[in-house]
């Protein structure tokens, strides 16, 4: 394929891209003549380039798309719905047409007179009366084509499509579903005009004028050209900081200048070639206006695409990785989330539906939020499928928070569409953005609430060749963690107040309101026993909404790194995301906090508290279990997450309202709950409690003693037997009852508020 | 590294020769890409034991093979030389090997080359490609694919 060739190709997609977010634009402002004459411009454009190199197929359907766009601008037809569909599948088969033409590099047999016979009949004002007597013929309505006084443009422009399309063979099948029948085929133009489609002699001004413009400022340039670039930056960077620590530990200082000028044009060359790889996220969102609007013309909803932020720059790479995951989700977004209008109305919203997309730079990543005021996850419907889908067992389900349930759609297979539609609800989904997301290195977080929407937030580093990583250190060897997941870093020693807490050997950190499960470095990399009085600290890091520490003996500096990937034979490793080449010539290897998090006893898929119970019985992941003992010698157990704090009241601290003991704490009356009927309150000294918190209400449990922190398999070995119980496991090798919070959770709200909050909260 | 194709002709084989544990093993010369003094070798914790760790060869991290672990012999004894470090690339990769120290390269006549013998150790025959009678010593050559496909050993 020669050159031109090829260039007219990656411009004519482009333009089409533009052409479709244009249209869709140009639709809902159909006043603004601004984008009427883009929208005329880059047909005209692709049609009078088509007709300079050749290609008369595409011609002829940028033609027949084009005489339309005309008689918008020039105010003979009225923007309808119909007619605007008509221009995008005109668009849509000028890149079907594209496509076979790149990909043969000629252009394809057949011929296009159905489609362009149904453009120019809109274009001829015939089509408005065919929707209305489908029979009728539009044969002779080119008849005012050739009216001096009323269209002379069209006429020439149907002599040039008749001369285009030559020979008519219906070759070519229907484009979707048809709303008008085919057109007859125009009359050939008896007498042949000279037609030169270069010249373009009704080319509007602004064509030849702006055009050149954008020709000057910019220039095409192969990506694997910046790719090889970036590569050979990332070295010299690295080269760079090797230096610079060489100079650090000389005393001399004649390298200090010359190399100080060296740094500062690295840093300059690599913003400039980052930049370079930067595009808008814009690009991404692209087809998505188009996406949305075909959605509504199907389903019959209203909905408005509100696109913020579509200059946020990011990387090539990642811009490719996110394209699909963010289609993907506008389209449930579109067909699950929002409404109908009847519903909508019906429950006292806006007959229009929303759905803003956002794009924003924060601390070094870029956030994209997708929020729709649509109807919600149906959390009853997640709960069933789940069941139904055998992801979950009734009992498992019953120890889970809304919350914990929703994460169910992030699952293989999982899809709640009770009717699988043209756009979506064919269970492939969730799971698969998820994955596309965390590759890049990236995390996703939803909520939702019933009636009200869905809102999806996605975080992903800047650029993917050179991230900011934390150095740590165990046991003399160095590692480095993504600065993207880590949210804090705590120093466990006696003088700040914060310690290590293990509970036989599973250790934990109280930090602030929670119980931060803690993953020891040491222990997890087999690097021998700790030294008892080694400074620990602990680095506080982030998936998705879980949280746990990882405890390392040094933090370092953050640096600026190269990803590489493993040997082949270094691979299989869940901890490492890859190695790379510190400053200082060190190899060191990348942690991945995604396979440590698993060492947490955290399933990867549920990345909110206990879903990792039922995680526990789909994939034989380890569950993290507060062992106790409450009335009786028996064990009980709850699962780690839930619990808030584990506080020691003094006996003496309690009180009794309205017959129920109650504690004062943090401000607040929280009231107390036994276990069992034989349990009672210690009659001095100090009362161990369980603090648990939801919806910012806390309850206490009286136990007698916190026995273990367990990491299990959770087999529940019998069914429930009880209130307030989930069942009976096997955890450590003894019998344990695992108690239920929720049932104790509801049980005291409907005691202590009115009964009406249970519903609302748990609905 | 650019070596030109006419080592291996006339039926004579150029190796590298090295030794570990007093045993003379050669590989194709051809194959060898760089020999180094291995400094600052990083660990790779839960790593194959036949992985000494990793080190930066010009920008490059590249893998060390622990060469006497993988020949299932025994450790080094501590506090000798650090030994020496035969560069080998495989499927594009860089691996080195880490051994006790590194001889001259050796041209060996075709007919000097004598099958494995079958009472050798099962972990030698496996990775051995042939025997070769070298003046009154024997110069076991390593297959290095073999040698570095330490995932179908374990």
């Amino acid at each position: 394929m020669d050159d031109l060739l090829s260039e007219f190709i990656t411009e004519t997609n482009e333009s089409i891209a533009t052409l479709d977010v244009e249209l869709v634009r140009f639709e809902r402002e159909s006043s603004d003549t601004a984008i009427l004459g883009n929208i005329f411009r880059l047909m005209h454009t692709i049609k009078g380039t088509c007709g300079f190199l050749g290609l008369p197929r595409l011609e002829a359907v940028a033609h027949a798309g084009e005489n339309v766009l005309g008689k918008f601008r020039d105010g003979e037809l009225p923007v309808t719905p119909q007619a605007v569909t008509l221009i995008l599948r005109c668009i849509d088969h000028i890149r079907v047409l594209l496509a076979e033409l790149e990909a043969a590099g000629r252009e394809p047999d057949g011929d296009d007179h159905v489609l362009i016979g149904e453009i120019n009949a809109v274009a001829d004002g015939t089509q408005t009366r065919m929707a209305v007597t489908p029979q009728e013929s539009n044969a002779g309505d080119s008849a005012p084509v050739f009216d001096e006084a009323g269209f002379p443009v069209a006429a020439e422009l149907l002599a040039e499509v008749a001369q285009a399309l030559g020979p008519v063979s219906d070759g070519f099948p229907p484009l979707g579903d048809t709303f008008v029948e085919p057109a007859p085929e125009p009359e050939p133009e008896p007498a042949p005009q000279s037609v030169a489609p270069a010249k373009a002699p009704e080319a509007p001004r602004e064509a030849s004028s702006e055009a050149p413009a954008h020709a000057v400022s910019s220039i095409r340039v192969n990506v694997d050209v910046i790719e090889n670039l970036m590569t050979l930056i990332s070295e010299l960077v690295l080269t760079r900081n090797q230096l610079m620590q060489l100079q650090r530990s000389q005393k001399g200082g004649e390298f200090k200048v010359p190399l100080q000028r060296l740094s500062h044009i690295t840093s300059d060359l690599q913003d400039g070639v980052t930049r370079m790889r930067m595009q808008p996220i814009g690009n991404a969102w692209a087809k998505l206006p188009r996406i949305v609007r075909d959605l509504c013309l199907d389903a019959g909803k209203k909905i408005d695409l509100v696109q913020r932020g579509e200059g946020t720059e990011l990387d090539r790479q990642v811009l490719e990785l996110i394209k699909d995951p963010l289609t993907h989700m506008i389209r449930n977004s579109a067909d699950h989330g929002i409404e109908d209008p009847a519903t909508r109305l019906g429950a006292g919203k806006p007959e229009t539906g929303t759905i803003l997309l956002e794009a924003y730079h924060e601390s070094g990543h870029i956030f994209i939020r997708i929020a729709d005021d649509g109807r919600g996850l149906n959390v009853e419907r997640i709960r069933q499928k789940a069941l139904a889908n055998g992801l979950v067992t009734e009992a498992e389900l019953a120890g889970l928070s809304e919350k914990q349930i929703l994460q169910f759609i992030f699952r293989p297979g999982f899809s709640t569409a009770e009717k699988v539609t043209s756009v979506s609800g064919r269970g492939v989904g969730m799971d698969v953005v998820r994955t596309n997301i965390e590759r890049i290195g990236g995390t996703i977080e939803m909520t939702s609430v019933a009636g009200e929407g869905t809102t999806f937030l996605i975080k992903i580093p800047l650029t993917l060749a050179i991230v900011s990583a934390l150095i740590v250190q165990t046991a003399g060897e160095r590692f480095a963690l993504p600065q993207i997941n880590v949210v804090e870093l705590v120093r466990a020693d006696a003088r700040s107040g914060t310690r290590i807490e293990t509970i036989k050997d599973a250790p934990v950190l109280r930090l602030r309101d929670r119980l931060l499960p803690l993953v020891s470095l040491r222990g997890l990399l087999g690097l021998g026993e700790a030294k008892a009085d080694s400074d620990r600290f602990i680095v506080v890091t982030e998936l998705g909404s879980f949280k746990f520490g990882i405890v390392v003996d040094r933090v370092f500096d953050t640096e600026e790194i190269v990803v590489k990937p493993v040997a082949p034979i270094l691979r299989g490793n869940p901890y490492y995301a890859g190695n790379t080449i510190l400053g200082d010539g060190s190899v060191i290897m990348i942690l991945d906090p995604n396979g440590v998090a698993a060492a947490a006893g955290q399933a990867r898929t549920g990345n909110d508290g206990a879903a990792s119970a039922a995680a526990a019985h789909a994939g034989g992941d380890l569950t993290s279990l507060l062992l106790f003992r409450a009335g009786g010698t028996e064990l009980k157990a709850v699962t780690l997450d839930t619990v808030s704090r584990i506080e020691e009241i003094d006996a003496g601290a309690i009180e009794h309202v309205g017959g129920r003991p109650v504690v004062q704490y943090r401000q607040q009356l929280m009231p107390l709950v036994m276990l069992g009927d034989g349990q009672s309150f210690k009659p001095s000294g100090k009362q161990p409690l369980l603090v648990f918190t939801e919806n910012g209400q806390s309850l206490g449990i009286a136990v007698d003693e916190v026995v273990d922190i367990a990491r299990d398999h959770v087999e529940l070995e019998l069914a429930p037997r009880g209130d307030g119980l989930i069942g009976s496991a096997i955890i450590a090798g003894k019998a344990t009852d695992l108690v239920d919070i929720r049932h104790y959770l509801m049980r005291s709200r409907d005691n202590w508020f009115a009964p009406e909050s249970v519903e609302a909260a748990h609905g | 590294m650019t070596i030109r194709e006419d080592a291996g002709d006339d039926a004579s084989h150029a190796f590298v020769t090295f030794m570990v544990a007093g045993q003379v093993l050669g590989i194709p010369v051809m194959k060898v890409q760089d020999i180094l003094t291995p400094e600052a070798i990083a660990r790779v914790p839960l790593g194959p034991p036949d992985v000494r760790g990793l080190i930066n060869l010009r920008g490059r991290i590249v893998t060390v093979i622990d060469v006497r672990t993988r020949l299932a012999l025994t450790a080094a004894a501590p506090g000798k030389n650090q030994g020496m470090c035969v560069t080998v690339e495989n499927d594009g990769e860089l691996y080195t090997l880490l051994v006790d120290d590194v001889g001259d390269v050796v041209s060996l006549p075709a007919e000097a080359r004598e099958p494995v013998p079958p009472t050798l150790d099962s972990s030698w025959t496996d990775l051995a490609e042939g025997v070769f009678r070298m003046g009154d010593e024997l110069l076991v050559a390593l297959d290095i694919a073999k040698l570095l496909d330490i995932r179908r050993k374990n």
